[in-house]
């Protein structure tokens, strides 16, 4: 079998967020592989150590991205493609970017992470797939295989759909699919032998239309501090009428 | 002069970092009050690639020079140093006698599984007689025929009872002293060989010492490691090639000692405010960062120049003094800044503060540190 796992680099989820000038700063942060693409990257090793496949591992970013893809070929993953891109873009970019270095490669499943931890858009992997016209399952937590048919169980609002689909299909990770190894001691250092091609957003030939983002950030902002709550005292009646009006005045939510 | 550490030694020590962090500091309670490491974390531990860090890749494991040794070490000082112990005493001591003195045959046949973890090693030098004079062995080795029949024991063996290959030195011709000393691979099933029980220690909780005893125990010519008569060398090699680890094991411990006093002084008020901001526990905490800076340039150097093929026996042996000293003094202030808590086995200072006691005395006490020190010096300059 042959996999993809579409992986991202993201803020380490201890990491305070610094906001200069709406810009989010990156100075002294520390970078991990996106927690959900963890999963992906975890889902693919078991199925190459079970059954075999080659696990190629793909993510678009800024030079320091080597660093996930890293990461994923000391977890076990056979190769890895870092388009690199040091400019912010959109999730239709990048799916773009991703669509066009996958073209030529036949995948009989791609795996990405339900979401990034920083931007949380959930889009990029499913455009993919549109992009690709091949089935996706968001958010799994279970996948299993017979033949040319999988059968994935996936998280809906606490409950579970139960899904079977073809082959070739992508998926996006959940918390609970698995338990992500640690990269090992020997994997670290088989890491550095496995290949990892580089390409460059010309290198794609790309239309120009394809390669600008159709959306932009125009602010930043953290969230407000909390304030103190508001302990209501009185007769019952008395209590809903000053909250009535205090929704209506301070809150302004009715 | 580069002062980094590569790529991907930091890569190493950060994955080492998070899973110290998240699978093994969480269990440390736990293995103080069982007095055992549990069992899931030695399989990860293994899994990890940590039983194999001395053993190169050709049989297994992960060569990573003694940088990324001392690397790894560091990252495994900081939590409980039972647990560290345990590794530690494989990967250093134990393994390493076989992995540069040992044969193609006896590497072919012991590394790999030791690499996986599937076998423990021990090394097994100290007699009741043969402490810091450690020519003194009164165990003995004598050939017959394709066998040696050893009789004797040994005490204070680090990781005797989960061991399954044991470095041994016996003495094969007692009218040579030192030169009559060889050593040999010693399998803990070879007939005549048996473990005692557990020795009650002050600390080190879930690593186990234990005496052994050889009665007419058969060891096949082919597990002589190293040539006759060179076993005291071997020994000394072995224990020479440990000391920069343990001064890394040491600072590991020291550093996080330092970083929990520095939590605790900013956290408890006393006369109004946070303890940190008395000049005395400054001065602490500035004596204790002083101390592990010192001690961080000299195990990364010391080791630095023994992946450089240098010759380090002065050097280990100040390394290795310099560790356990500055660990026991962090570990003094670290509970002088906690005060009460600071001697309440609740908390982790408590146990660290045993646990540096011993660091004093094995692989070699500071005073016979000292003693290859002047020795060197002698050699030096006279």
């Amino acid at each position: 079998m042959n996999i993809l796992v579409l992986i991202k680099q993201t803020f380490d989820t201890e990491e305070k967020i610094v906001i200069n000038n709406g810009v989010i700063s990156e100075d002294n942060v520390e970078f991990i592989l996106n927690p959900y693409d963890e999963y992906a990257v975890e889902e693919a090793i078991k199925i190459k150590e079970e059954s075999g496949a080659e696990v190629t591992v793909l993510t678009v970013g800024p030079e320091r991205s080597e660093k996930v893809l890293r990461t994923a070929l000391a977890m076990g993953a056979d190769k890895a493609v870092l388009i690199e891109l040091e400019e912010e873009a959109d999730e239709y970019k990048i799916a773009k970017l991703i669509t066009a270095a996958v073209k030529g490669h036949e995948y009989d499943l791609i795996l990405g992470g339900n979401m990034s931890v920083d931007s949380g858009s959930s889009q990029v992997a499913v455009r993919v797939a549109e992009e690709l016209v091949i089935p996706h399952v968001s958010s799994i937590t279970k996948l299993s295989f017979d033949g040319n048919k999988a059968t994935v169980e996936r998280d809906v609002e606490g409950d579970v759909e139960v899904v079977e689909v073809n082959l070739p299909f992508l998926a996006t990770a959940q918390q609970g699919l698995n338990e992500p190894r640690y990269p090992s001691l020997p994997g670290i250092m088989k890491a550095k032998k496995k290949p990892l091609e580089r390409y460059q957003v010309e290198d794609f030939e790309l239309a120009e239309d394809d390669t600008t983002a159709r959306t932009s950030v125009r602010d930043q902002f953290l969230p407000s501090k909390k304030q103190n709550g508001k302990v209501l005292e009185g007769e019952m009646q008395q209590q809903v009428q000053e909250l009535i009006s205090l929704l209506r005045t301070e809150a302004k939510v009715i | 002069m580069n002062f980094q550490l590569s790529e991907d030694i930091k890569f190493l020590k950060q994955s080492i970092r998070d899973f110290i962090d998240n699978e093994v500091d969480p269990l440390a309670m736990e293995i103080e009050e069982k007095d055992e490491i549990p069992e899931k974390i030695m399989k990860m531990s293994k899994e990890m690639g940590l039983f194999g860090l001395s053993i190169p890749e050709e049989y297994g494991g992960t060569g990573v020079g003694m940088v990324g040794k001392c690397a790894i070490y560091e990252e495994l000082g900081r939590t409980h140093n039972g647990y560290t112990t345990v590794i530690g005493a494989h990967t250093g001591i134990g393994s390493v006698g076989i992995v540069e003195m040992g044969n193609e045959e006896q590497k072919r046949k012991y590394l790999p599984k030791m690499a996986s973890g599937e076998m423990i090693g021990a090394f097994a030098l100290t007699e009741p007689s043969a402490g810091s004079h450690a020519t003194n062995l009164k165990t003995t080795a004598v050939k017959n025929g394709d066998k040696y029949i050893l009789n004797g024991s040994k005490h204070y063996i680090t990781n005797a009872p989960i061991a399954d290959v044991f470095t041994v030195m016996a003495v094969t011709d007692p009218s040579k002293g030192a030169k009559g000393i060889t050593s040999f691979i010693v399998e803990k099933d070879f007939p005549g060989f048996t473990i005692g029980k557990n020795e009650k220690k002050m600390g080190l909780r879930g690593s186990h010492s234990a005496e052994i005893f050889f009665e007419d125990c058969e060891v096949p010519v082919e597990n002589v490691l190293g040539e006759e008569g060179q076993g005291y060398v071997n020994a000394l090699k072995i224990l020479a090639n440990g000391r920069a680890g343990l001064a890394a094991r040491n600072l590991g411990s020291s550093e996080k000692l330092l970083e929990i006093s520095i939590q605790h002084a900013n956290s408890r008020v006393q006369f109004g405010k946070p303890i940190f901001e008395q000049q005395i526990i400054q001065h602490y905490l500035a004596d204790m960062a002083l101390d592990i800076e010192a001690l961080r340039s000299m195990t990364y150097r010391v080791a630095w120049m023994v992946d450089e093929g240098m010759k380090v026996l002065k050097e280990a042996a100040m390394v290795k003094l310099l560790g356990s000293e500055v660990y026991n003094r962090v570990a003094d202030k670290a509970v002088q800044i906690h005060g009460g808590i600071g001697y309440i086995a609740e908390y982790p200072v408590e146990r660290f503060y045993r646990d540096a006691r011993i660091t004093k005395i094995y692989e070699g006490t500071s005073e016979i540190q000292k003693n290859i020190i002047a020795a060197q010096l002698k050699k030096q300059y006279l």
